[in-house]
């Protein structure tokens, strides 16, 4: 992902010059602080224990959850350029549940679970990924990126909605 | 003897984190700069410690959380509050709901508007707009987002500009990521 791209205005198609793009315009600074986590979520200097092409993979299943197409392929790109290794490309299956990998089981089982309905999460879906083996650090990191994935969803669709009335 | 806040309420809760949170001695140079531009520069809160062990995110998300809810014009501050409490009320946040209810609450010196969302949801007896402003947060908080071309109609309809109607979509889903945070990191506690 080209740093400056705006994945969110993008997949909209914002036209420029339009009445969209003015009232877009008046939260420039929001619009560009949500490409910069997307990229500090996706493709950090310093991934710690959850590579780039693990966060594309758990991100397009995301992507999936909320039944988002043009996310989902953005992600599914993103898994491309990562290299996509089998291990990886593997969390983006939405039928996949980690089988006998219990770190892979951990990380879907969770990811299902705030993604969908973080309503339901307790204190012991934290304790189950640490019994998986997963630091705190990267526990927080993987609960950053299924929060702002889900609020860069939510952004897209209602610009979508937006576009639509315009 | 303290526990686990399980119910809807004003009173803010303490927040209890289930993961360790940074240890400031430990911080890189790094995650210093991303907590030093945090509201609260005199005691760092546990929560903004546990979010410094990402600090990729943290350090955008500070300056990005203020702009959503602080920013000039658009959307009313206690109007940008009914997003929040609405996401909250889906994502059953009880910490981050406690927090921006009793923001709205202070805002418009009018505690009824939320007793009666607490009370009963969307179908809470409040003005159109308010109702409006409710109903599409509620549905946009859902997962996979609900709300359609109907539910933007009506906040249309309600008076709300372009500008007010974007301020609401990002308020809505900036807390579909704070309580995908604050209410599966930690629990809402009452010593």
């Amino acid at each position: 992902m080209a740093e400056n791209e705006d994945v969110i205005a993008a997949i909209v198609g914002i036209e420029p010059g339009g009445a969209l793009a003015h009232v877009v315009a008046g939260r420039a600074d929001v619009m560009a602080l949500s490409q910069q986590t997307h990229d500090g979520a996706l493709t950090p200097d310093n991934p710690g224990g959850l590579s780039r092409a693990e966060r594309a993979a758990l991100a397009w299943r995301i992507a999936k959850i909320n039944d988002h197409k043009a996310l989902e392929d953005h992600f599914e790109a993103m898994l491309e350029k990562a290299g996509a290794p089998d291990n990886a490309v593997r969390l983006a299956d939405i039928w996949f549940d980690g089988g006998s990998d219990l770190r892979a089981r951990a990380l879907i089982r969770h990811v299902d679970l705030v993604a969908h309905a973080p309503k339901d999460a307790t204190r012991r879906d934290v304790e189950l990924l640490q019994e998986a083996g997963i630091a705190d650090e990267d526990i927080v990191r993987l609960s950053e990126l299924v929060a702002f994935v889900s609020y860069q969803i939510r952004v897209t669709v209602g610009l979508q909605l937006m576009r639509g009335l315009a | 003897m303290s526990s686990i806040v399980q119910d809807f309420t004003t009173e803010i809760p303490v927040w209890k984190p289930y993961v360790t949170p940074l240890d400031l001695a430990e911080a890189s140079a790094e995650q210093l700069e991303a907590l030093k531009i945090t509201p609260s520069n005199t005691k760092v809160s546990d929560y903004v410690l546990v979010l410094a062990h990402d600090v990729e995110t943290l350090k955008h998300r500070t300056p990005l959380f203020n702009a959503v809810m602080y920013n000039r014009g658009g959307l009313s501050r206690a109007e940008r509050e009914i997003g929040a409490v609405g996401a909250s009320i889906v994502n059953h946040c009880i910490y981050c709901a406690a927090v921006h209810a009793s923001r709205y609450n202070q805002l418009t010196k009018d505690e009824d508007v939320i007793a009666a969302i607490f009370s009963d949801g969307v179908h809470a007896e409040i003005g159109p707009r308010l109702k409006a402003i409710l109903t599409f947060a509620v549905k946009l908080s859902k997962c996979p987002p609900d709300a359609d071309t109907a539910d933007l109609a009506a906040l249309v309809e309600a008076g709300l500009g372009q500008d007010e109607i974007l301020d609401l979509i990002l308020s809505t889903s900036l807390f579909g990521w704070a309580n995908r945070l604050m209410h599966t990191l930690g629990e809402p506690i009452r010593d």
